[in-house]
């Protein structure tokens, strides 16, 4: 009985966790900022390219996935400035201009590593609770998941740039007149939107076939978790992505894959039909 | 005005006489060309690449030695890029605007599927080259790869009588898993076997944890693993993780989507298929075909099954135009009804069945060991593909243009 209490936990901690981390970094760029980054999944893919390729060369993992979300981080910033900047006040423009950016990385990705990049293996660890095995790093994934959230409401909340980065991201022109450099701000917030991107990619690199496409696989969940949160970050996407890990998981146990996915899909549907400001729109009305 | 006159019927006159000369040279003659549709780009581009790869040798060696009836030969690749609409697009663009001679290619079943009515419409014959469900009658199409009765009826009871007989299966959920996993059924039940669950998985999903929990629960002894694409072969990963730990046997595994080069060992570790064709045979004639390969593509990975069916395809070819002395589909059927449309493959003679255009071949049931080293665990020798013929497809009388799986055979007439 108790395994089967453990395994309904663990299957909900593995789709959150899928959930948070493959959305966390689309929350910022597109919950906050407005930005439609359809290169949302080559970010995660450079985050596990980067992350195999350092652990290929001898770096420890947890090290290399570090790393690789810091490239992630500064490519996001070159980026910002190169590209993303011009389009701030063109949302749909930005679509195209990020879903141009995204074919171009993953033919070069095509072009110069090839169609198929060997695995790196997952981290040894596994334990078992009843009649089940599991993987032990798919828990490290949902401490990472929960890891990265506390740290955005650290960081966003609790400090002196949180503060600023959210006054720019309300009204750019007031804050600019109050002394913000609002430009910086935002770079600095893509930055952290990409690196997170790159940190999802660099978790799951050690469980997942490396294809340049790969991203792809990861660019759905992200959208309809922020979408269905809300524009508020930090009180929607958290709920977004219990809410979807209930009902996918529950459905997944009982009926597989496909009627998992296409039930966390339907649950998308009414949810934005009935709340389409998403659900942070109703956490923020009671907190007031 | 005069003058100029002159001087064209001069130029026409020598235009004229180039003509000639060029019709009595055999070499000048234009070229045959090739349609080719492969994905080398887009998930399924780590397959895809080796068909290129290997018709292009195909194509660099025939032209070498003369090419096909005195004819060098053009090839045309387009890259569908995984999406069946653009294949059906670049389809008829070969068949219609480009006029080619012959049509090869196409990877997924539900790609083959998408071109088929389209060739249909043609008299241009099509080979399709990778292994699939079986089942096709269909007149326009020539299969290279190998089918279910290949496969699955020498794979399945060798599972069965090794490890046990309750299996599980996850199958990628379109045609190609839906109709193996209907292949699987039918053969469990004859064997007296169970199939304790069958899980069907949307292509692009890439997280296994609840397949591998439910898996567990059913307490199968092996598993049939026909899962397809770069994001569903992350089940591998994922199930070593969790020390999930079961023999397990597929059609496409291993020598199709080299798995065991892809992952770190031991992922594939205890993993069985029925193969024509995988890098590790080891015959002198693979081994200089193999040698071949890697001379023009040195940076290749592994020379997957469907690959090397589709350098195979342009012999086969070849050597149908040249019985024939004709490339007309209908003079080269008139040779494959003979039962004498055959080649030395590098497996082996290969035929192709008159009744279904299916092709004979020399299946070998392969393991992996946990360095995720191959080995031969038995040889069949040449396997006919009857299937299609004994439930009453003949190609040599009539042309269904039908997909039979064992669930939907030929109406009796």
């Amino acid at each position: 009985m108790s395994a089967e209490v453990f395994s309904v936990f663990y299957q909900f901690a593995d789709v959150f966790a899928f959930l948070i981390l493959s959305a966390a970094g689309l929350a910022i760029v597109f919950g906050m900022m407005g930005v439609i980054n359809m290169a949302h999944g080559e970010f995660i893919m450079c985050g596990a390219y980067v992350t195999v390729g350092l652990v290929n060369l001898g770096v420890p993992l947890p090290i290399a996935q570090i790393l690789a979300a810091v490239t992630a981080g500064l490519i996001g910033v070159l980026v910002e400035f190169l590209v993303v900047r011009r389009f701030y006040k063109r949302p749909l423009d930005s679509l195209l201009a990020t879903w141009g950016l995204s074919l171009i990385v993953t033919q070069s990705m095509l072009l110069i590593v090839g169609s198929a990049v060997r695995g790196i293996g997952t981290p040894e660890g596994s334990f078992a609770v009843g009649g089940y095995t599991f993987s032990t790093y798919r828990l490290v994934l949902f401490g990472c998941a929960v890891a990265v959230l506390a740290g955005l409401y650290v960081i966003f909340m609790k400090t002196r740039f949180g503060v600023i980065a959210r006054a720019t991201m309300q009204n750019a022109a007031m804050a600019k007149a109050l002394g913000a450099r609002t430009g910086r701000i935002y770079a600095i917030s893509f930055g952290i939107g990409t690196g997170l991107a790159g940190l999802c990619g660099a978790l799951y690199a050690p469980t997942m076939t490396l294809i340049p496409t790969m991203g792809a696989t990861f660019v759905v969940e992200s959208f309809v978790t922020v979408v269905i949160g809300g524009a508020n970050v930090l009180l929607g996407t958290a709920p977004a992505a219990v809410f979807l890990a209930m009902i996918r998981m529950a459905l997944n146990a009982s009926y597989g894959q496909i009627i998992g996915q296409i039930g966390m899909l339907v649950a998308v549907i009414l949810i934005i039909r009935v709340l389409p400001e998403g659900l942070s729109s109703v956490l923020v009305r009671r907190g007031r | 005005m005069n003058s100029g006159l002159k001087l064209r019927m001069v130029l026409l006159g020598a235009m004229l006489g180039t003509a000639a000369s060029m019709s009595v040279a055999r070499a000048a003659e234009p070229p045959l060309k090739v349609g080719l549709l492969e994905d080398v780009s887009g998930d399924l581009a780590f397959m895809g690449m080796p068909k290129l790869h290997g018709s292009q040798l195909a194509v660099e060696e025939i032209n070498k030695s003369g090419g096909i009836l005195g004819r060098q030969i053009e090839l045309i690749h387009l890259d569908p890029q995984g999406d069946n609409a653009r294949y059906q697009e670049f389809g008829r663009r070969l068949l219609n605007r480009d006029k080619v001679d012959v049509l090869i290619g196409g990877i997924t079943s539900a790609s083959r599927e998408a071109l088929r009515p389209i060739v249909d419409r043609t008299t241009t014959p099509y080979f399709y080259t990778n292994q699939y469900e079986g089942g096709v009658c269909d007149a326009s199409m020539i299969s290279m790869g190998a089918v279910p009765e290949q496969q699955f009826s020498t794979l399945i009871p060798w599972m069965v009588e090794k490890f046990g007989k309750k299996v599980y299966v996850i199958a990628a959920d379109y045609n190609f898993g839906q109709i193996s996993a209907e292949w699987n059924r039918k053969i469990m039940k004859d064997l007296g076997g169970e199939v304790v669950g069958e899980e069907f998985i949307p292509l692009g999903v890439s997280q296994f944890a609840q397949t591998i929990q439910n898996i567990q629960k059913a307490k199968p002894d092996w598993l049939l693993t026909i899962n397809v694409g770069a994001a569903q072969d992350s089940f591998f990963e994922q199930a070593a993780a969790a020390n999930l730990n079961l023999p397990m046997g597929s059609s496409i595994k291993v020598m199709l989507g080299f798995e065991h080069k892809r992952f770190k060992p031991p992922a594939l570790n205890n993993m069985h298929a029925t193969a024509n064709w995988f890098e590790e045979i080891d015959t002198p004639e693979a081994n200089e075909f193999k040698k071949r390969w890697h001379a023009k593509f040195p940076d290749e990975l592994y020379i997957n099954d469907m690959g090397y069916n589709a350098y195979n395809a342009l012999y086969m070819y070849k050597a149908l135009v040249e019985k024939a002395k004709s490339i007309k589909l209908e003079d080269m059927r008139k040779v494959i009804a003979t039962g004498d449309a055959c080649i030395d493959a590098p497996e082996g003679k290969v035929c192709i069945d008159p009744k279904s255009q299916h092709t004979s071949h020399r299946m070998r049931l392969i393991s992996v060991g946990p360095k995720h080293e191959v080995k031969v665990e038995k040889d069949y020798g040449t396997i006919q593909p009857y299937w299609l013929g004994e439930i009453g497809c003949d190609l040599t009388k009539k042309n269904d243009k039908d997909q039979y799986t064992p669930s939907h055979l030929p109406k009796k007439s």
